[in-house]
C-alpha cells in the first residue's frame, strides 16, 4: 500500500537561472531509502585480514553493525558501546584500551590489522587518542592499529569522514624501497576494469595493483613498494597527499571525467610520468560517439535524470549526454565539486531548462514518485521519480575514460529495455560490495 | 599480559535500535514530524534499519544535521529556525524533537527547545531527553507517554469492554501483518479496540483512547503510557503479547482488569524457575512466548538484554555479551534473533528474528506467533 502526503511542492532550481555554484536552502535533512553508496564500514572491509572495531554510542553503532551484518562480515566486526558514565567519568581512554584488548583476546584468529573507529564523542570530550593508540600499539605489537573515525559532526570541519576513511585505508602501508615500475590505484571502492588506462600502463612496462586485488595483508603491504599512486576520485586526494608525505609515493590525479579533452589530458599526464608517448585515441572517441548514437536511437526523447550517486561528475555526464541529443531533464545532487564548474557553465548554455533537484531537502519527502516515463541514471533519481528503468551503479563503478563512456551507454540501453525492481535494489546498502539481502 | 573482560564489548553480536529511533518509530503514523537532533547518521540508520515503513508509507522524520560549529557555539536559534521552517512547509499535527549523544553531552535542553518551537510555530511540540545511549524501549516509551500526557482527551468510557493496544511498534512486531493478527485476536473475543499505539490507528483514534476500559500493553514501549493513562483516566492495564495459546489468558486478564480495576500480568504465573529454554528478547514478548510454551509443557524463561522495568534483575544485568552468555549457561535451547547465534554455540538455537535487533535482514522470516507457534514447537520437540 502506498500512502502519500500532499501534492508535490517544487524545490528545484532552474539551471539557466542559477549561477555557479548552485545552492539549496539548508535546514533539516531527509534521508531517502536509496542506500547504494558505500559507507566507512564497506570501505574499511576492503582491507584484507583486518578487523573493524567501532567505539561509539548505541545510536551510532546500530548503523555500522548492521552494515557489517548485511555484508555477512560480522566475524570481522566488533564494538565498544559507550555509556553515559564513560563520558563523565574520565575513563574513556581506559575503556578503549581494555575494550580492544578484550575483543582481540576473544577473536578466534588474531587479525593483522585493526581499524579502530572513534567518534564525535571522543573529539568533544578531548579523549587522549594519541595515548590510546600508543598504548594499543605497545600492547599488541603483532597487529597494526590504524586510527579511523566516525565523526559526522566534523563533516564540514576539515576532512570529511569519507576523505578520512579513504586516507586511513592506506595508513597500514610501510616505508620501503620503491619499485620505479610499480603503480597503485588508490581510493576507489570498485576494482578498475580492463581498458585503455591499464593498456597504457602495461605498454610502458609498468605494473599496477589496487587494494581489491589482495586477499591477504602481505599483499596489501606490497602496495607500499609503488612509486606512484593513481587517484580517480577527489575524495581520495588526501590519501594521495598522505602517501606522498609519509612514504614518498607520487600522486597522479586522473579524475573521472565524461569529457574527451579532459580524459586525454589525464592520459597525457600519465604518459609523461611513464615516459611514453600518449597513444592516438581517436578510434576510441569514435567508438564512444557510435555507442552514444546507438543509445540515443533507442532511448530517443525519453526524459533522463542523473543523480550524484551514480557518478562523481553528474554535471559533466549531463553535458556529455545533452550535447549529443539526450533529453536530460533533471540532475539530483546537494552540492557539486569545483571540478564541475566548467561543465556547468557549458551545460547552462545549451540546456538552461534542466532542473536541479536536491536530495536531502525536507520537501523531497513529498516529491511526486510516479514519473515512470523517466530513464534514471542512479538509484536516487530512480527512487525520487518512481521509475523502474534505471542504471544501477554507484560511485562511477570503475567507469573510467573512453571505455567507461562506452560501457555506460550500454548500461543505459539495457536499463531502457529491461525494467528493474527499484524498491528491492535501491535499498541495498553498499551496492556491489556483497551482502545477504 | 592479562586481559580484563570489558562488559561493553560486542565481538559477535548486534545491538538494539537506539532511543531516538524508538521515538520516531512510535510516532511514525500519527501525522507529526519527528526530528532527531544529530549530526548525521541517525537518520539513515533509522530509515534503513529501524523503519520498515519508510519506503511505502510517507511520514515526516528528519535530522537537524548539526555541525561541529553549532555544537560548540550552541546555535539553538538555528535548530528552532530550521524546524519551524520545515513545519511551516509541511504542517505536521505535532513536532517531536529527540536528542542524541552530542546534544546530550553539550547539555542542550531539548524540552526547552521544543517549547521555543511551539511558541514559534503554534504547533504542539515536545522534546524528549533521549541521548542515543539507551535502547528503543526508552525512546518509544517516552514518545507514547508524551502522547498519553498531552493528546488524549477525556472521553466517556464505552459501555462494553474495550481496549487500547499499547506498545504496538514496528520495531517489535515489524510490518508484516502481525499487528493485524493481534487486533483480530482481541476482536475475536468481542472486545472493541479503541486505538492501537501506534500502528493502524488515526490520530483521532488515539485522542479517544480514554474511552477504553482497559489498556493492553503488548510491548514494554507502551507501559509508561499505560501508567499515565491509568493515572489520568483510571484505566487499568494488562501486560502481555497475544501469542497463540496464551491468548485466552490475555482475554481473561482483560476481563478481570475491567471488572476488578486491577492491573494484570498473566504471564507471571506461567513462567517457571527451572527452565531449559531461554528466550532472548523484549521482556513482554519473551515472557508471553514463555507463557505460551508452558501450555505445551515446555519450561522457558525470558532473557531480556533491554532496560526493562519488568524483569526482576537490575536493569543492566544482562545488557552485554558477557552477561548474556552467563545467563544462557544453563539453557539447553536458545530462542533468539539469528544474530545472537554466535553466543549460543553448543546449544540448540531456534531463530526468531526481531526487527529491533537485526533490522530488515531476516524480515521475511519473522513469524506471526499470534497466528501460530507451531513452527517453534516443532523445532523444540
Amino acid at each position: 500500500m502506498i500512502r502519500r502526503l500532499n501534492e508535490n511542492t517544487a524545490v528545484s532550481l532552474n539551471l539557466g537561472e542559477t549561477p555557479w555554484p548552485p545552492k539549496f536552502a539548508g535546514g533539516l535533512e531527509y534521508s531517502s531509502p536509496a542506500r547504494g553508496t558505500w559507507n566507512i564500514v564497506h570501505v574499511g572491509m576492503l582491507l584484507p585480514e583486518a578487523h573493524l572495531i567501532f567505539v561509539c554510542a548505541e545510536a551510532c553503532l546500530r548503523g555500522v553493525v548492521l552494515t557489517a551484518a548485511e555484508m555477512g562480515a560480522m566475524d570481522r566486526f566488533s564494538m565498544i558501546n559507550i555509556h553515559e558514565n564513560d563520558i563523565t567519568s574520565g575513563g574513556m581512554e581506559t575503556l578503549i584500551i581494555d575494550g580492544v584488548g578484550d575483543i582481540l583476546s576473544r577473536l578466534e584468529k588474531k587479525p593483522r590489522a585493526v581499524l579502530l573507529y572513534t567518534s564525535c564523542v571522543h573529539h568533544f570530550i578531548g579523549c587522549d587518542l594519541p595515548l590510546v593508540y600508543k598504548t594499543l600499539r605497545e600492547n599488541h605489537p603483532g597487529v597494526d592499529i590504524i586510527n579511523c573515525y566516525m565523526n559526522p559532526i566534523m563533516r564540514k570541519s576539515g576532512l570529511t569522514p569519507d576523505q578520512l576513511m579513504r586516507k586511513q585505508l592506506y595508513a597500514g602501508l610501510k616505508e620501503q624501497n620503491h619499485d620505479p615500475k610499480k603503480l597503485i590505484f588508490v581510493g576507489s571502492d570498485f576494482p578498475t576494469p580492463e581498458g585503455e588506462l591499464r593498456e597504457l600502463i602495461g605498454s610502458a612496462g609498468f605494473s599496477v595493483s589496487e587494494i581489491q586485488d589482495f586477499s591477504d595483508y602481505d599483499g596489501y603491504l606490497s602496495m607500499g613498494e609503488a612509486s606512484a599512486a593513481i587517484i580517480f576520485n577527489e575524495a581520495a586526494k588526501p590519501a594521495g597527499k598522505e602517501l606522498k608525505r609519509r612514504l614518498g609515493i607520487e600522486t597522479i590525479y586522473l579524475p573521472y571525467n565524461w569529457d574527451y579533452t579532459e580524459i586525454k589530458a589525464g592520459y597525457e599526464k600519465l604518459a609523461g610520468y611513464l615516459g611514453v608517448n600518449v597513444p592516438d585515441y581517436s578510434s576510441l572517441e569514435a567508438e564512444c560517439e557510435a555507442a552514444a548514437a546507438r543509445a540515443l536511437r533507442l532511448i530517443g526523447d525519453t526524459p533522463v535524470a542523473i543523480d550524484y550517486t551514480l557518478t562523481y561528475k553528474p554535471i559533466g555526464l549531463a553535458y556529455f549526454l545533452a550535447s549529443r541529443g539526450f533529453n536530460v531533464k533533471r540532475i539530483y545532487g546537494d552540492g557539486y565539486s569545483k571540478e564541475e564548474q566548467a561543465s556547468y557553465e557549458k551545460l547552462s548554455e545549451i540546456r538552461p531548462d534542466i532542473e536541479l533537484w536536491p536530495t536531502v531537502n525536507v520537501m523531497m519527502r513529498k516529491t511526486d514518485r510516479t514519473q515512470s516515463n523517466y530513464l534514471a541514471l542512479g538509484q536516487k533519481a530512480a527512487y525520487f521519480l518512481g521509475t523502474d528503468r534505471f542504471v544501477n551503479i554507484v560511485e562511477n563503478d570503475g567507469l573510467y575514460g573512453f571505455g567507461g563512456i562506452i560501457r555506460l551507454m550500454a548500461l543505459m540501453e539495457d536499463a531502457y529495455k529491461t525494467p528493474k525492481d527499484t524498491k528491492k535494489l535501491v535499498q541495498i546498502k553498499g551496492w556491489g560490495c556483497g551482502g545477504c539481502l | 599480559m592479562p586481559v580484563k573482560p570489558v562488559r561493553q564489548t560486542y565481538v559477535n553480536t548486534s545491538l538494539y535500535a537506539a532511543d531516538a529511533m524508538g521515538v520516531c518509530s512510535a510516532l511514525y503514523e500519527l501525522g507529526g514530524m519527528s526530528v532527531m537532533h544529530d549530526a548525521s547518521g541517525c537518520n539513515s540508520t533509522y530509515t534503513t534499519h529501524d523503519e520498515p515503513r519508510w519506503y511505502d508509507f510517507d511520514s515526516l522524520v528528519f535530522i537537524t544535521a548539526m555541525t561541529e560549529h553549532e555544537a560548540l557555539m550552541g546555535d539553538d536559534e538555528k535548530t528552532v529556525r530550521d524546524i519551524s521552517e520545515a513545519a511551516r512547509q509541511l504542517n505536521p499535527r505535532f513536532i517531536a524533537l529527540a536528542g542524541t549523544t552530542i546534544p546530550a553531552m553539550c547539555g542542550i535542553d531539548i524540552p526547552a527547545l521544543a517549547r521555543l518551537i511551539e511558541a514559534e510555530t503554534g504547533i504542539p511540540s515536545f522534546g524528549l531527553p533521549t541521548d542515543g545511549m539507551h535502547s528503543y524501549l526508552r525512546g518509544a516509551a517516552l514518545a507514547f507517554d508524551a502522547i498519553a500526557s498531552r493528546f488524549v482527551k477525556n472521553t466517556e468510557k464505552t459501555a462494553a469492554i474495550s481496549v487500547n493496544i499499547l506498545g504496538l511498534t514496528s520495531l517489535d512486531f515489524s510490518y508484516v501483518g502481525i499487528e493485524d493478527s493481534i487486533k483480530a485476536a482481541v476482536k475475536a473475543a468481542d472486545i472493541e479496540i479503541i486505538s492501537s499505539w501506534a500502528m493502524g490507528s488515526s490520530p483521532e483514534d488515539i485522542e479517544k483512547s480514554a474511552s477504553a476500559r482497559v489498556n493492553l500493553v503488548v510491548s514494554e514501549t507502551g507501559l509508561k503510557a499505560a501508567k499515565t493513562l491509568e493515572r489520568r483516566f483510571n484505566i487499568p492495564y494488562v501486560i502481555g503479547t497475544p501469542i497463540s495459546g496464551f491468548i485466552p489468558d490475555i482475554i481473561e486478564a482483560i476481563k478481570t482488569a475491567d471488572a476488578e480495576k486491577r492491573n494484570q500480568i498473566p504471564a507471571d504465573k506461567l513462567i517457571g524457575d527451572a527452565a531449559s529454554v531461554a528466550i532472548i528478547g523484549e521482556y513482554v514478548f519473551a515472557s508471553s512466548l514463555c507463557a505460551a510454551l508452558s501450555k505445551h509443557g515446555i519450561s522457558a524463561c525470558p532473557v531480556c538484554p533491554l532496560e526493562s522495568r519488568l524483569k526482576s534483575k537490575p536493569a543492566d544485568s544482562v545488557s552485554d555479551e558477557h552477561a548474556i552468555s552467563e545467563e544462557l549457561k544453563n539453557a539447553g535451547t536458545v530462542i533468539a534473533d539469528p544474530l545472537y547465534a554466535p553466543i549460543a554455540k553448543g546449544k540448540k538455537f531456534i531463530a526468531l528474528p526481531h526487527e529491533a535487533y537485526s533490522g530488515r535482514i531476516f524480515r521475511e522470516s519473522i513469524p506471526d506467533l499470534t497466528e501460530s507457534i507451531e513452527k517453534i514447537l516443532k523445532e523444540l520437540i
